[in-house]
């Protein structure tokens, strides 16, 4: 039970792990394709779904402990991801991995399976670094508990981090259990006018000095750099970034939401994830920056092979993250190395015999 | 003879030593007994086993052909790094070959604009920081042994230190890694970026003990020296204040760099051990790093001195310069040898409890303690909830041995009970295979060992480790019900 003492409002409890668990025995006995669906808010996110039944994970909902000085939070994973982050929000704290919702309807489990974080990730967490713990199903409908809400936990392996990012291919989300960290006491975006490859030599100049740089983002021929801390440490901070404070409030969340008008428009958007001093890559006009030089989104109908081959060379890869009108080229996500092909396969045999859970969601042969 | 015992069928094959030596040098087998001696045991020596060879070979391609041939033959093969760890989990297997990564020790690239060092398993902990030192960037996991532990096994075990709670575990600042699978392939998990297409194994790998594959090269993550670094000592009349003072900290909004407490014995073996200017007399301590910029920290010293103070601190000492800080540190990173100090020998345990049941599980530990007539100090990462409760014994008083071990089984299924788990940052290996049994139930362990068998479906990678049997745990319940005085009734057992 959450602790008494939080402040704010807890989201509607609603526990339906009986009757999640036995719709995937029975799928599994039957061999029945389920497609597990949270809000739906990032259904478009990786390869299309064609199943025989559609497993609804969002009336499982509600927070199942949390206690602020824990630094620590579990939660049904059909729990609506807005409301988590208000209670949280009321008791000072936040999610490390500043997600995106792409939608009001985006829950935690979703978040969690989807493994994308925003603005914050390079400087604070990942969504599987922020994973503590989970209760999960696996394809044979057995209910499984791995890691726990403790922040140092090596007893077996990390399945609860394997579990993020891992697109529902492995097992259903029941619960997840998520590190907290306290929301900074102020914050401060500075704006300055700079050309792409200059905004990428200061963002790697500034990754390697210690200052309290919480997001990095290069849109429009403009660099953004938000700042976290008390006034000291602003005033601080806004002396070795220079530029000029933005009065404009919901950059950095329209950027998490790919609300900028850079993202708009029918063409494919392409995420390419690269070492994060790798220079200029210029596949396409339109484009956005992240993560300290890290992440650059495409607005285009880029050559996959292209591209990827681009990606690889600045140590990292690519993935088409929005098909557009459904005519983008190419698979959604790289394609892997042999050895760890196999070593997916397995690990899909492992947890889902039957091949019932999400199945070609990430790779075809998932 | 292991105090556990290896449950397998042995599979002796000892061709395998002239087969090792025909892809490896002379000088890259023992197999002589002299010579396996010093590989019979880790860090955890009241386990000890000789392995049927050794193989330390140089090269990545060498380390295929010895997983090659132990692969066709199958025969066990276990990854030693610097051989520091304390739960055994690199004790040698009888019929196994013990795979050294002792030579790998290049670093191979510093690249300051991307934050990272490629460094071969063997490199020591400390070696990086020292090495990345020129650039102002440094490795953050700090395990107390990091002078002398290498990547390698810091990975295999997914080390901690008393910088986790701002820093994270090594999971947190590993990209990439480079692995041999015990087919004798390679492939990497990871990469040079934020994130990798595909499951997240970089993060399975790292804890996985050996099991799933041999580390042959890491990417870790550099950070860059913080501007300053500041500590604070306080000292309490009694531990639930001090576990409270850290609960208001954590509460206030401040992430310390490090957050650590000690309880009176601790305190008077690291004292006399270190001269660390600890108060002899306090029934606990809290050091607490705070680090960042220079603003920052000097606004957190004062707010972290008067939640202290509030708490009930009987003195808070801020360090007056680096050498005082140091020293502070100094006493706890040698808490275990000063208490190896002033026993014979001792038991480190490695639970991590949710902080809020600190007094309590202490309380239980003092109990326990009078209950099986062996003192115990207490050192704990406070921050992070992680308690290493070190056991004092005799291993020349008949008995005293399988007592510690009892005792320190008890206190790891207190941790399961009050919400946490057996260990926090030293691995199962073999020393908590039993415990396991306590945490996860049959079908948990089933999926764990599906788990391994993608990764090695012969189970010849470290066998026997990290994961019970089913039939080990079968056991262990009825040996606990035997003795008719089960710790914990009202638990769920398998």
């Amino acid at each position: 039970m959450p602790d008494a003492s939080i402040r704010g409002e807890l989201p509607p409890e609603r526990d339906i792990e009986v009757e999640l668990r036995e719709q995937v025995a029975a799928a599994h006995a039957a061999g029945t394709t389920l497609a597990i669906a949270g809000g739906g808010t990032k259904a478009f996110y990786g390869r299309s779904l064609e199943t025989a039944a559609t497993l609804d994970v969002t009336p499982h909902q509600g927070v199942v402990a949390y206690e602020p000085t824990e630094l620590a939070i579990t939660v049904r994973a059909g729990t609506p991801l807005a409301a988590v982050e208000a209670l949280l929000d009321a008791n000072g704290q936040q999610l490390p991995f500043e997600p995106p919702h792409f939608g009001a309807a985006a829950t935690v489990g979703g978040a969690v399976a989807a493994g994308l974080s925003g603005p914050r990730r390079p400087y604070a967490a990942s969504v599987r670094d922020a994973v503590l713990g989970v209760r999960m199903l696996n394809g044979r409908g057995q209910v499984l508990d791995f890691g726990g809400r403790v922040m140092k936990n090596v007893a077996g392996y990390d399945v609860s981090r394997l579990m993020a990012g891992s697109l529902g291919v492995l097992g259903v989300l029941l619960e997840v259990s998520l590190k907290v960290m306290p929301k900074p006491v102020g914050k401060l975006t500075l704006l300055r006018e700079e050309p792409l490859e200059r905004a990428l030599g200061l963002m790697r100049q500034w990754a390697g000095r210690s200052l309290n740089l919480t997001a990095t983002a290069w849109a429009d021929g403009h660099l953004y750099a938000r700042l976290c801390g008390s006034d000291e440490a602003l005033a601080e901070g806004r002396g070795a970034i220079g530029g000029e404070p933005l009065a404009a409030r919901g950059f950095w969340t329209n950027l998490r939401e790919q609300r900028l008008a850079a993202f708009d428009g029918p063409e494919p958007l392409w995420r390419v994830s690269v070492a994060p001093a790798s220079g200029p890559l210029t596949l396409a006009e339109r484009q956005v920056v992240e993560w300290g030089g890290g992440l650059r989104w495409f607005k285009a109908d880029l050559d996959p092979v292209e591209t990827r081959a681009a990606a690889q060379a600045a140590g990292g890869h690519a993935t088409l993250f929005r098909a557009g009108g459904g005519t983008a080229r190419g698979d959604v996500f790289t394609p892997l190395g042999e050895v760890s092909a196999r070593l997916h396969r397995r690990l899909k045999q492992a947890f889902d015999p039957a091949g019932i859970l999400n199945p070609g969601r990430m790779y075809p042969e998932l | 003879m292991p105090r556990i015992a290896d449950e397998r069928q042995l599979n002796p094959q000892p061709q395998v030593v002239h087969e090792l030596l025909q892809v490896l040098p002379a000088d890259c087998v023992l197999a002589a007994e002299d010579e396996l001696a010093p590989y019979e045991c880790d860090g955890l020596s009241a386990f000890r086993q000789r392995p049927m060879a050794v193989a330390l070979p140089t090269t990545v391609e060498q380390v295929q052909a010895v997983m090659r041939v132990c692969h066709a033959a199958a025969v066990p093969v276990v990854a030693r790094g610097a051989g520091t760890g304390l739960s055994g989990g690199a004790l040698p297997l009888a019929d196994g070959v013990l795979l050294s990564l002792a030579r790998f020790t290049r670093i191979l690239e510093l690249d300051p604009a991307n934050l990272t060092a490629r460094v071969e398993p063997g490199v020591r902990n400390l070696s990086i920081s020292e090495a990345a030192a020129r650039h102002g960037l440094y490795y953050a996991p700090d395990p107390s042994s990091q002078i002398a532990c290498s990547i390698g096994g810091n990975v295999a075990e997914n080390a901690g230190g008393v910088h986790c709670l701002k820093y994270g575990l090594t999971v947190h600042n590993i990209l990439k890694l480079k692995l041999v699978s015990v087919e004798g392939e390679v492939f990497e998990v990871g990469s040079a970026a934020f994130d990798a297409p595909g499951l997240d194994l970089l993060a399975l790998m790292n804890g996985s003990e050996g099991m799933l594959a041999v580390i042959v090269e890491a990417t870790v993550k550099l950070l860059p020296r913080a501007e300053r670094a500041q500590a604070l000592l306080a000292a309490f009349e009694d531990v639930e204040r001090a576990g409270a003072a850290v609960a208001r900290i954590i509460a206030s909004g401040i992430t310390p760099a490090g957050l650590e407490m000690m309880d009176n014995p601790a305190i008077r073996a690291a004292e006399d051990f270190a001269h660390a200017g600890y108060p002899r007399d306090a029934a606990a301590i809290l050091i607490c790093e705070l680090d960042g910029t220079n603003a920052e920290v000097s606004h957190d010293v004062m707010r972290v001195r008067e939640i202290l103070l509030d708490g009930g601190a009987t003195e808070v000492r801020t360090a007056r310069d680096e050498a005082e800080r140091l020293a502070f540190w100094k006493g706890r990173k040698s808490a275990f040898p000063a208490v190896g100090r002033i026993s014979p020998d001792y038991y480190c345990m490695d639970g991590t409890i949710p902080r809020r049941e600190l007094s309590a599980v202490l309380k239980r530990i003092d109990e326990l303690s009078e209950h099986y007539g062996l003192r115990v100090a207490n050192v704990f990462h406070a921050g992070d909830g992680n308690l290493h409760p070190l056991i004092l014994y005799d291993a020349n008083q008949p008995g005293e041995l399988d007592r510690a071990e009892d005792f320190g089984g008890d206190i790891l299924e207190l941790c399961v009970k009050v919400g946490g788990t057996v260990s926090g940052e030293h691995g199962v290996g073999v020393e908590k295979l039993n415990q396991m049994c306590v945490q996860f139930n049959t079908e948990e362990l089933e999926q764990l060992h599906a788990l391994k068998a993608a990764f090695d479906p012969a189970g010849t990678l470290n066998p026997g480790k990290a994961v019970p049997t089913l039939h080990r745990c079968a056991e262990f319940g009825a040996m606990h019900v035997h003795h008719g005085e089960l710790p914990f009734p009202e638990l769920p057992r398998v």
